[in-house]
């Protein structure tokens, strides 16, 4: 049995009136990749988003439950979001650069909380560029706009700028979907490297995708999770008839 | 993992937190202040001509003469209330159409030419100051009149074309928004059964955007009868009822501007000014409430 | 009538008042301008005014615009900006909210003379700053700062959900998101509608009458120290603007020249304007096409 690094424990969330995620129970092991699938609308993306209470944001959303990190609750009103938030690593759907340099990307987030020595700046940069396969293309130019990489690199660079802050679980909205095939494995090769040393949780839409990379995948389906297991066993031999059927196409 | 995440003692972000969101309420709240300051202030010495100087509400609404300093001082606001009405209907009657036409002209007739150089250009007409258009008004338009029609060329009829010219960018600019957000297949739907552009126009898209365009409308009149210096140097002055379109008359801004460098604060004639100044600040209620209504309409 | 008949006049109609409506605009742009500019000379931009005799320049107010305009945008941006962050990050969908907004809107519409007297009441009487520049400033602030708050709202509602988004996850704070990564984003926007609205400030008179008052003193060019009376830079001086100045001269002007020095006076503020507008213009296809371009 692996650590638990983020657990989630009969978690809600309400858009007004309407349940969007319903009573979601998952334990996502350290060190291990773990998918999100199924239709569009099924809740998974606003479950992600609910993890570092990126759903705050949204009038009108309500979370309910609980969120284990390390023995504490942190979908509770007296938790420290920005606190929180460095712990935790975002990816969205497209990448998002700051508009700034690539340098400043980067180095933004470390500076913030607290590291203003020129030398380690300079050093975490080069680490998280690095880490996210980006150093070699981007170390003569630093100081550019990051808006004049391509969405791939974009992508790898909002990567590096979220593993800067050292978080310990980084969360992947559909990561690849705005990229083209050969981006698309540079990120997935990225996926996998990261595993060594963080929790990922991913959001895709892409099952060959979820089954290249993830070690466990959870199947949504109405705001509910319909299947939980090994991505092996969720992919060849699934217990529900509906996980089947959208794993071989029938739906979604 | 074990560290804490959550309740940890006050750090640095939390005071920066603190700082951003009283400074920001801070300006809101000044804002709020500025607003009720205005309305608490100009009411208390509008009312105060009733109040203090009892003088009669009907009487002041209704009465025809104007004469602080005759004895005993008679403050009938009746004529500065119709020049201001007629001043400004009649500037949104001759602006609207000319709004109107120039909206359908941007969006359905050339809308390249349109959005390229007729809306810059009526967008920086809305940025000329009114005092220019006095100007304009008073050397211009005021000669003109007083060529063609009998009189001195100043009243309402010059107050209104300047004032129809300084509304023109507002009633245009909302209409043309208007048209331009018609849903496309409104219109094909209606070109599709053979119908021609002008019965498009006319059964299709008036209809669906008259709310819109009353705001407009709206909006015009409520900026002409607000307009003070503009208006004021080309309407006379007098305080008289006009019995024509081409003769000297008054409106409340042009009375306020005029007189109340020349009365003394506190005094009976300084009040009867911002009784004046209350009703257009009145008026100017009115004025968002029916554009509120429209909006709403226009939703539905 | 057949339709298409109708259709025929009807379109004939349209742009025939379409170039009617253009012919006005340029006739009154060249008019002005026409009339104006011949009168425009430095002599004319920089000397004082004269009551009786010809020759008068506008130095001394073309030189009160300007000082009155950037106190007022000192006042104005830092304020604007406040309420408008507040209105669009922090203020609560609800009723409180929808009657802020309810309130700033009609603060907009209320006309300008309105917001001149409530300045000579409180800001020159009670509050004791007398006809100056400051009362002035403070008047137009307060004539300005609706049309601010919308523009910063603006601004921040064209910035991407996800940089915000990006700046949260982060763990930088909401008001170190605002400020770092959000407003740099919305300043074209911003910019832009300030220039727009510095515009207004300058040519704005109706507000100002009973406010910076109707005349200056004779201002000493050569005393730059600002708490001199006489000093062009003391805010707590008396100050007739040149829109308030070519109001004055049109209707109790005595110098013969009146009407030209009128023209002169409405060209130079038009062609200010015209600048203004052509700034803000240039400047926001600058920055859209510096963002567009690297992208």
């Amino acid at each position: 049995m692996q650590d638990i690094g983020l657990s989630a424990h009969k978690l809600s969330v309400h858009y007004g009136e309407k349940a969007a995620v319903k009573n979601v129970s998952l334990d996502f092991a350290d060190r291990q990749v773990t998918a999100l699938i199924g239709p569009s609308g099924c809740g998974k993306s606003t479950f992600l988003r609910s993890l570092n209470r990126m759903n705050d944001l949204i009038p009108g959303a309500r979370v309910t439950g609980d969120i284990w990190i390390g023995g504490e609750n942190i979908n509770s009103p007296q938790t420290d979001v920005v606190l929180l938030r460095q712990k935790i690593g975002m990816v969205w759907q497209r990448p998002n650069p700051f508009h700034k340099s690539i340098y400043e990307n980067i180095a933004f987030g470390p500076r913030y909380h607290g590291i203003r020595d020129k030398k380690k700046l300079d050093e975490i940069v080069e680490q998280s560029l690095r880490r996210a396969a980006l150093w070699e293309e981007t170390k003569d130019r630093l100081h550019n706009s990051a808006l004049a990489l391509s969405g791939g690199q974009q992508q790898r660079l909002c990567i590096a700028r979220s593993i800067a802050v050292k978080p310990s679980i980084i969360l992947m909205d559909e990561p690849a979907s705005a990229l083209d095939p050969v981006s698309t494995a540079k990120i997935e090769e990225l996926i996998a490297e990261l595993k060594q040393d963080y929790c990922i949780v991913i959001v895709t839409h892409n099952m060959y995708q979820a089954a290249r990379i993830s070690q466990k995948t959870a199947f949504f389906m109405l705001g509910e999770v319909e299947e939980y297991d090994d991505t092996d066993k969720i992919f060849t031999n699934p217990q529900k008839i509906s996980t089947s059927d959208y794993i071989t196409g029938r739906f979604g | 993992m074990a560290q804490s995440v959550g309740k940890q003692q006050p750090k640095p972000h939390l005071r920066e937190e603190w700082v951003g969101r009283v400074y920001t309420f801070l300006c809101i709240l000044f804002l709020l202040l500025t607003i009720f300051s205005m309305v608490y202030f100009v009411a208390s010495k509008g009312l105060s001509t009733f109040i203090i100087n009892k003088v009669n509400l009907a009487g002041f609404l209704t009465g025809l003469k104007w004469s602080p300093d005759s004895e005993p001082p008679l403050f009938g606001a009746l004529p500065f209330l119709i020049g201001s009405f007629s001043t400004s209907i009649l500037a949104a009657v001759i602006a609207a159409p000319l709004g109107f036409c120039a909206a359908v002209f941007m969006t359905q007739i050339m809308p390249k030419f349109g959005r390229k150089i007729m809306q810059p250009v009526i967008e920086l007409l809305a940025g000329i100051p009114s005092v220019v258009y006095g100007f304009v008004g008073l050397s211009v338009i005021v000669p003109l009149f007083r060529d063609i029609f009998p009189g001195q060329g100043i009243g309402i009829a010059a107050g209104a074309v300047v004032l129809s010219i300084m509304i023109l960018p507002t009633i245009t600019t909302i209409a043309t928004d208007a048209l331009a957000s018609l849903p496309a297949g409104l219109k094909e739907g209606s070109y599709a059964l053979g119908a021609t552009r002008w019965q498009t126009i006319y059964r299709i898209v008036l209809p669906t955007t008259m709310p819109a365009l009353l705001t407009g409308i709206v909006l015009g009149i409520a900026r002409a009868f607000g307009e003070a210096l503009a208006v004021q140097m080309v309407i006379g002055n007098s305080p008289h009822i006009p019995r024509s379109l081409f003769e000297s008359t008054s409106t409340l801004t042009s009375a306020i501007t005029l007189s109340m460098g020349n009365t003394v604060m506190g005094s009976i004639q300084n009040n009867a000014l911002w009784s004046l100044a209350l009703l257009l600040m009145i008026m100017t209620f009115v004025f968002v409430f029916i554009v509120r209504m429209l909006e709403r309409r226009s939703k539905l | 009538m057949n339709a298409k008949t109708a259709d025929k006049i009807a379109t004939a109609l349209i742009v025939t008042i379409a170039a009617i409506i253009i012919l006005i605009l340029a006739g009154l742009l060249g008019y002005i301008l026409i009339r104006g500019v011949g009168h425009i000379s430095f002599d004319f931009l920089t000397s004082p005014p004269e009551t009786i005799r010809a020759g008068g320049g506008i130095g001394p107010q073309l030189f009160n615009s300007l000082f009155l305009l950037v106190l007022t945008m000192i006042i104005t941006i830092p304020l604007g900006l406040g309420a408008g962050i507040y209105m669009s990050e922090y203020a609560k969908p609800g009723r409180g909210t929808d009657f802020i907004r309810l309130v700033v809107e009609v603060l907009s519409s209320f006309p300008s003379i309105v917001v001149g007297l409530f300045g000579l009441l409180v800001i020159v009487n009670l509050f004791g700053f007398g006809f100056s520049l400051f009362s002035g400033a403070l008047a137009l602030t307060v004539f300005n700062l609706p049309l601010m708050v919308r523009i910063t709202e603006q601004g921040l509602k064209s910035v991407p959900r996800e940089q915000k988004e990006a700046g949260l996850a982060l763990g930088l704070s909401k008001w170190k998101t605002i400020r770092s990564i959000m407003l740099p984003i919305a300043i074209p926007v911003i910019l832009t509608g300030t220039i727009l609205a510095a515009g207004r400030v300058f040519g704005e008179a109706a507000a100002l009458l009973f406010t910076a008052g109707m005349s200056s003193p004779r201002l000493d060019f050569s005393d730059w120290n600002p708490l001199s009376p006489f000093s062009p830079l003391n805010p707590f001086r008396p100050a007739e603007t040149l829109a308030v100045h070519i109001w004055k001269i049109n209707s109790e002007g005595l110098a013969p020249d009146a009407p030209e020095i009128a023209a002169g006076a409405s060209a130079v503020l038009i062609i200010t304007v015209l600048l203004f507008n052509m700034i803000a213009r240039w400047f926001g296809r600058y920055v859209h096409r510096k963002f567009t371009a690297t992208k």
